[in-house]
């Protein structure tokens, strides 16, 4: 009896865990580091914000081929572009389902109303849904030049539609690509507008991606629904959530103890010690950004190259990426990091030789120098300690006979403090991509149209030449001409020395051995649709 | 006893002006301009720079500024924050419900032990248990809450495994927010084990947090109650022959409560202090760790607003105490 009774209990119990497997929801959680801003990614630029709302809910006419910085076809299918570069017609897929919530049901399919509500919205200030929550205002689509670029936008038809650009622009396809280029339901805004309750569209995100929102509890957790009716591939996970955890020693801690599956930005230090971990593992790929030191290029004697260069040459950068990133980066020659293409490694990076140095300030007139070497008062991803790189900077350039003094302001004033033309001394700063092109690294710190105040050119360096190549570059659609041309402005850019070029840094992804199919963006950003748990 | 409360509540009138005038300007003496910090490394052109210090009102006059942000106040709008666009009313009432339970149950902690080991210490006064008990009190209040923390997390979430590491509730559970109170809303959840996962989210953060009050609640009762066995009435009762329980528990400990009464009430405030750090290391989602937020983003409504609202409940607590301590000791009154 007693027998009979235990191999029942096993039969049944093997029959529930047989029954149960297949239909257990897998749950992924995400440590993420900070809470989004909102759920609509155009009026907002954090990067957390992105992870939260544009990628999992969201997407866009074109998207970046998972882990490149290429761009490939998203709810657009295809697209011509007119002779002379300025009129682009995109085909838009068909199909392609709205999320559906507990208080919106879509009744159509996405089309040509939702693109151009996209872009209207934010193109024009006078549009309903411009402003929809008081003090709205568009960052992303302003400071990428939008206003100026987009002439109009229409509908050909239900799956048509044609942007008009009012001169050729290379990087555009890129920019659409970009989260606060994401496309949002026209009829789910109408909606909202008839129930009067039009900030849902910041709080209960309503769109086409692979994950469907479901809620939020403000600071605490996020959760989405796979959205079974995806129309690429579907994710590989049933619940998608967000654990926001904003201090990097406690991410560690709850990965470790098995309550996250994955977790951004660990703390450099703790590297080692999730490597030794043998129930986490660890994704590793050199960022797409750049530390540098910036001259003030118009105010003498860092006006004259030759003293750029000699002051380049006395600092001497190995030791910085080994003490400051602890090796966690590569060491910088050129302004756009190596993983960009057109990147010139064809280019020498000027040596590190504090005599030579001495001699060329001498040659110059240049004796007794003082100056100031300004240290950001944050970490970020392309400087993990601003404070130590201008210590070890003034230590070599003491050898070379200049006297470094290092100065830092509050984050806000640091940054405003900057951007002053009139400002003395040379500023570390940085700069992560944002679609992948050179030019969103060139032109916005080294272009003349940066160089003035406001702008994020901190050298205040234009030279003709180097723009000239810019803007042609600008206007080509040709890759490999395009190539060229940055190229060529990477030779005048390093034979100049508007910066100090520091290094490109190291990004870390830890997580659990169980994970599979997480890719890194080189953007910087965390997507889920690929990722799968297994047991 | 009239007149004694409205002579409390007069004195509020001059120290929510102080308030006012202290939110007001504490942001913007941390420097950093918002629109620059909305725009980060990118930059902003000077004519959108205009554009949008005009449009948050941040280009008149900070006299104008301050009457604007009182003249709002006076009707009950307490702005908007910068960055997510919410009321920041709507915000600060989100939160603090895990502040409050967070902060209760800390006190609790606090009071239930801080009390007796007070009392213990002063019976026992010079015995290795008052020697133990005082200087452990020290190296607490002296703790610095960051590092005790995340000590606490490394030892008992991550070498022994016994507390979860961080966040309200396990993720496993989802369930409507009623109250706003974790552990009330568990309940009501009718979820098998949500309480127990609620509860056991509580324990390092409410330890966390109950470190320096405790410290600071036994000490101050062990100095009380040594204070109030020196006086003369306690030295007769026990001339008198009553029993030493008696003299401890009715006119000692009951006279000796008096100040430490007050040093209850004004934990509060210390408590709201720690809970900034406390919240943010442990992924709490209450008022702490929103200001920290809110600082580091520069949104100037929410941290001024947020602030005010904070110095709001701990003025009303002191007076609360303030008001009890009048009750209990009616020398006071006529001060």
């Amino acid at each position: 009896m007693k027998l009979l009774s235990r191999g029942l209990i096993a039969a049944s119990a093997l029959a529930l865990s047989a029954a149960a497997t297949p239909v257990m929801a897998k749950t992924f959680i995400y440590c993420s580091e900070a809470s989004p801003e909102g759920f609509d990614p155009a009026p907002y630029t954090a990067g957390s914000t992105f992870d939260a709302s544009a990628h999992p809910v969201y997407n866009r006419l074109t998207e970046f081929t998972k882990g490149t910085t290429e761009v490939e076809p998203g709810l657009a299918e295809s697209w011509e572009v007119s002779e002379d570069g300025t009129e682009y017609t995109f085909k838009l897929r068909q199909g392609v389902k709205w999320h559906s919530s507990d208080r919106f049901t879509p009744t159509r399919d996405m089309n040509a109303d939702d693109v151009v509500f996209s872009f209207e919205r934010q193109a024009d200030p006078a549009h309903p849904w411009n402003q929809y929550i008081p003090g709205l205002s568009y960052e992303y689509y302003n400071s990428m030049d939008m206003p100026n670029l987009v002439q109009s936008v229409e509908k050909v038809d239900d799956h048509t539609v044609k942007v008009t650009l009012s001169q050729p622009e290379a990087p555009f396809l890129a920019n659409l690509a970009m989260p606060f280029m994401s496309i949002l339901s026209k009829e789910y805004a109408d909606a909202l507008e008839a129930a009067g309750t039009k900030e849902d569209m910041n709080n209960a995100p309503i769109g086409t991606g692979p994950f469907r929102f479901v809620a939020y509890q403000k600071d605490a957790v996020i959760r989405f629904q796979k959205n079974a009716d995806y129309w690429g591939a579907a994710p590989l996970i049933d619940d998608l959530v967000f654990a926001i955890t904003p201090d990097a020693a406690v991410r560690l801690q709850k990965l470790k103890a098995g309550e996250c599956h994955l977790m951004p930005f660990p703390a450099p230090a703790d590297i080692e010690q999730i490597r030794a971990d043998s129930n986490l593992k660890l994704d590793e790929q050199a960022g797409l950004n750049v530390g540098y030191l910036a001259y003030n290029t118009t105010v003498a004697p860092f006006d004259n190259p030759k003293v750029r260069k000699a002051l380049n040459m006395s600092i001497n950068k190995q030791a910085i990426v080994d003490a400051v990133f602890q090796g966690a980066a590569e060491p910088a020659k050129n302004p756009i990091p190596p993983t960009m293409w057109s990147y010139n490694d064809a280019i020498q990076d000027d040596p590190y030789d504090p005599e030579a140095a001495k001699a060329m300030l001498a040659e110059e007139g240049v004796s007794n120098l003082q100056m100031e070497i300004w240290a950001m008062p944050v970490q970020r991803p392309y400087m993990p300690n601003a404070r130590r790189t201008a210590e070890l900077m003034q230590e070599d350039l003491s050898k070379a006979g200049v006297q470094a003094s290092i100065v830092s302001y509050e984050w806000g004033e640091y940054l405003s403090k900057s951007m002053d033309p009139g400002r003395s001394g040379a500023v570390i700063l940085g700069w992560t991509g944002d679609n992948g092109d050179p030019d969103n690294f060139l032109s916005v710190l080294l272009g003349c149209s940066s160089a003035s105040e406001g702008g994020a050119n901190r050298a205040f360096w234009c030279n003709e030449e180097f723009s000239n190549l810019l803007q042609q570059a600008k206007v080509t659609s040709d890759q490999a001409e395009r190539t060229r041309l940055y190229e060529e402005a990477q030779v005048i850019f390093k034979d100049q020395a508007p910066w100090f070029t520091i290094a490109h840094s190291t990004q870390y992804v830890p997580m659990r051995q169980n994970v599979t199919g997480f890719v890194m963006s080189p953007l910087g950003d965390f997507t889920f649709e690929t990722v799968d748990i297994t047991e | 006893m009239i007149r004694f409360i409205l002579s409390r509540l007069l004195y509020l009138v001059p120290t929510f002006i102080g308030i006012t005038i202290i939110a007001f300007s504490f942001p913007r003496f941390l420097a950093g301009d918002p629109v620059l910090l909305m725009a980060g490394e990118r930059g902003v052109s000077p004519e959108r720079h205009a554009e949008l210090t005009a449009q948050l009102g941040y280009d008149k006059p900070l006299v104008m500024q301050y009457f604007d942000f009182l003249g709002r106040l006076l009707q009950g709008d307490f702005g908007t924050s910068l960055v997510t666009k919410k009321p920041v009313f709507t915000e600060f009432l989100s939160l603090f419900p895990a502040t409050v339970e967070l902060g209760m149950v800390a006190i609790f902690i606090a009071v239930v032990l801080g009390v007796p080991i007070g009392v213990i210490a002063a019976i026992k006064r010079g015995s290795w248990f008052d020697q133990f008990s005082m200087t452990a009190a020290l190296v607490g209040f002296s703790m610095p809450i960051f590092w005790w923390g995340l000590l606490l997390i490394i030892f008992f979430s991550g070498y022994l495994g016994w507390t979860p590491v961080s966040g309200r509730i396990s993720l496993m559970y989802f369930f409507p927010n009623i109250t706003g109170f974790m552990l009330i809303d568990s309940l009501l959840s009718g979820q098998d084990g949500a309480f127990a996962s609620a509860a056991q989210h509580l324990i390092l953060p409410s330890v966390v947090l109950a470190t320096i009050p405790l410290a600071v609640i036994a000490r101050q009762t062990r100095s009380a109650m040594l204070e109030v066995m020196s006086e003369d009435y306690v030295r007769t009762a026990r001339a008198k022959g009553m029993p030493r329980r008696r003299v401890i528990g009715v006119h000692a400990l009951r006279n000796a409560l008096i100040p430490v009464v007050t040093t209850i009430g004004l934990q509060i405030g210390v408590l709201l202090a720690g809970a900034i750090l406390t919240e943010t290391i442990f992924s709490w989602p209450g008022i702490g760790k929103w200001m920290i937020d809110s600082i580091s983003r520069r949104d100037y409504p929410a941290v001024q607003s947020g602030l005010l609202l904070i110095a709001g409940v701990v003025m009303v607590v002191n007076l609360l105490v303030d008001l009890t301590y009048g009750l209990i000791n009616p020398r006071i009154r006529h001060r």
